[in-house]
């Protein structure tokens, strides 16, 4: 298998990424990470706070993501996100302001369960960025 | 007839106001470029979210059981209708249109019974619609502060809609704003968001045999809401674009009267000028034979 497929992120501003011939792409779906090669069956999930790692032969990149949908479908997988930003290239401040952010809001009380869950999520990998 | 001082004087005012609609033209013709940019990027996004919301209401089996935001409250009594306009005057005929095909609708419905709930988007809107609408004004937004049309501006408006149709205070929703078609032409749309109107691909509708991760109907109800906000941040860039353009050409127009306007006075003032001149010498020869 050495032809790879498109990959098209999104966000409402613009497209932010458009590129053909990845080999696979890993994405933090909401009930764990996924990686997604060429001729997956067609699916729909959305994502969790996570990395979405896309590989391209020996390449590799980065990007965080807050939320989004994934589709994949016919060898082409949109990612549609509100919230999202290429690791290497990302000015460390931003990283610091959302992780406190994040940690401010995860104290508050009136907030489910499920929004907790997901806050611990960003507040993990947010750490893990600045921390590199 | 006007002194000679008073034409000088006119043609100066004029030339000035000139002066302010060319500025103005060329101000809202670079920002239209911006605007025009941003509408075409974020139009992707939006055709995307569609496409996945198709597929998703497609295969939901159990229709009765759909999230509301899909199948609507079940009754169909009390309209929302967000007005999307300007916050700043001098764009033509921009507001006033939205305006027109939103008291069409109002008025639509009212005669069927149904009640009214706005929420305005804009000043100029509020503006234009307080004094035959006031109590029907639930909420006023406006974004002056924002230079640009921004998501998180649009996430904000959708939150309130999300929130109102929760407290089960509407059943229907509608928003209003101006499709950008060209410089010269944009054109009043209403759109109904609540309960979300899926348009049908013609044609195109085979079943696609997605997998889903978790169920659709988790994916669905966490999508509709952001599937809201993207529609009505299309919506403002759509406006963003439609309402540049539209001041463009009215500057345009404004520049070109005023052209025309100044071309009129200095024909007057010249001639004026010309009878002052005349007049005189008629004096000074008739005083001259007459001595």
């Amino acid at each position: 298998m050495s032809e790879g497929y498109k990959i098209e992120i999104v966000n409402p501003e613009r497209s932010f990424l458009s590129k053909e011939g990845v080999s696979e792409v890993v994405v933090p779906a909401f009930e764990g990470d996924m990686g997604i090669l060429k001729d997956h069956i067609s699916i729909i999930s959305f994502l969790k706070p996570g990395i979405i790692r896309v590989f391209e032969g020996s390449n590799e990149e980065t990007y965080y993501v807050e939320d989004g949908i994934i589709e994949f479908k016919d060898n082409c997988l949109s990612i549609l996100t509100s919230n999202i930003f290429d690791i290497k290239k990302v000015d460390k401040s931003i990283v610091k302001n959302a992780l406190a952010k994040a940690e401010q809001d995860v104290e508050k009380t009136d907030i489910s369960d499920q929004k907790k869950y997901l806050l611990d999520q960003k507040i993990e990998v947010l750490k893990s960025i600045s921390l590199n | 007839m006007a002194s000679l001082d008073d034409l000088k004087k006119r043609i100066t005012s004029v030339k000035s106001t000139q002066k302010i609609t060319k500025a103005m033209k060329m101000v809202a013709a670079s920002k239209l470029r911006r605007a025009q940019e941003s509408a075409e990027k974020g139009r992707p996004y939006s055709d995307k979210m569609n496409n996945i919301i198709l597929n998703l209401s497609n295969n939901i089996s159990d229709k009765d059981n759909a999230p509301k935001l899909l199948a609507g409250s079940g009754e169909d009594k009390v309209h929302l209708c967000v007005v999307m306009t300007s916050d700043r005057g001098l764009c033509g005929g921009f507001n006033t249109n939205i305006i027109k095909k939103a008291k069409t609708y109002f008025k639509k419905n009212s005669d069927n019974g149904k009640t009214l709930k706005i929420i305005t988007v804009g000043s100029k809107g509020y503006d234009q619609l307080k004094r035959s609408y006031k109590d029907n004004i639930i909420e006023k937004i406006s974004f002056k502060e924002s230079k640009y049309a921004n998501y998180f501006d649009a996430d904000k408006v959708a939150k309130i809609i999300i929130d109102k149709f929760e407290k089960k205070e509407f059943d229907v929703c509608t928003i209003f704003y101006n499709q950008f078609k060209n410089v010269i032409t944009q054109v009043p749309q209403e759109q109904q968001i609540i309960p979300l109107k899926v348009s049908k691909i013609d044609g195109n509708s085979s079943k696609d045999n997605y997998e889903f991760e978790p169920e659709e109907d988790e994916i669905l109800s966490n999508l509709l809401p952001k599937n809201i906000s993207t529609q009505i941040f299309k919506a403002m860039l759509e406006n963003s674009a439609s309402e540049q353009g539209s001041r463009m050409s009215a500057m345009d127009n404004a520049t070109r009267n005023a052209g025309e306007m100044v071309d009129k006075l200095t024909i007057q003032y010249n001639r004026s000028r010309q009878a002052a001149i005349t007049k005189e010498l008629i004096e000074i020869i008739s005083g001259a034979e007459s001595l």
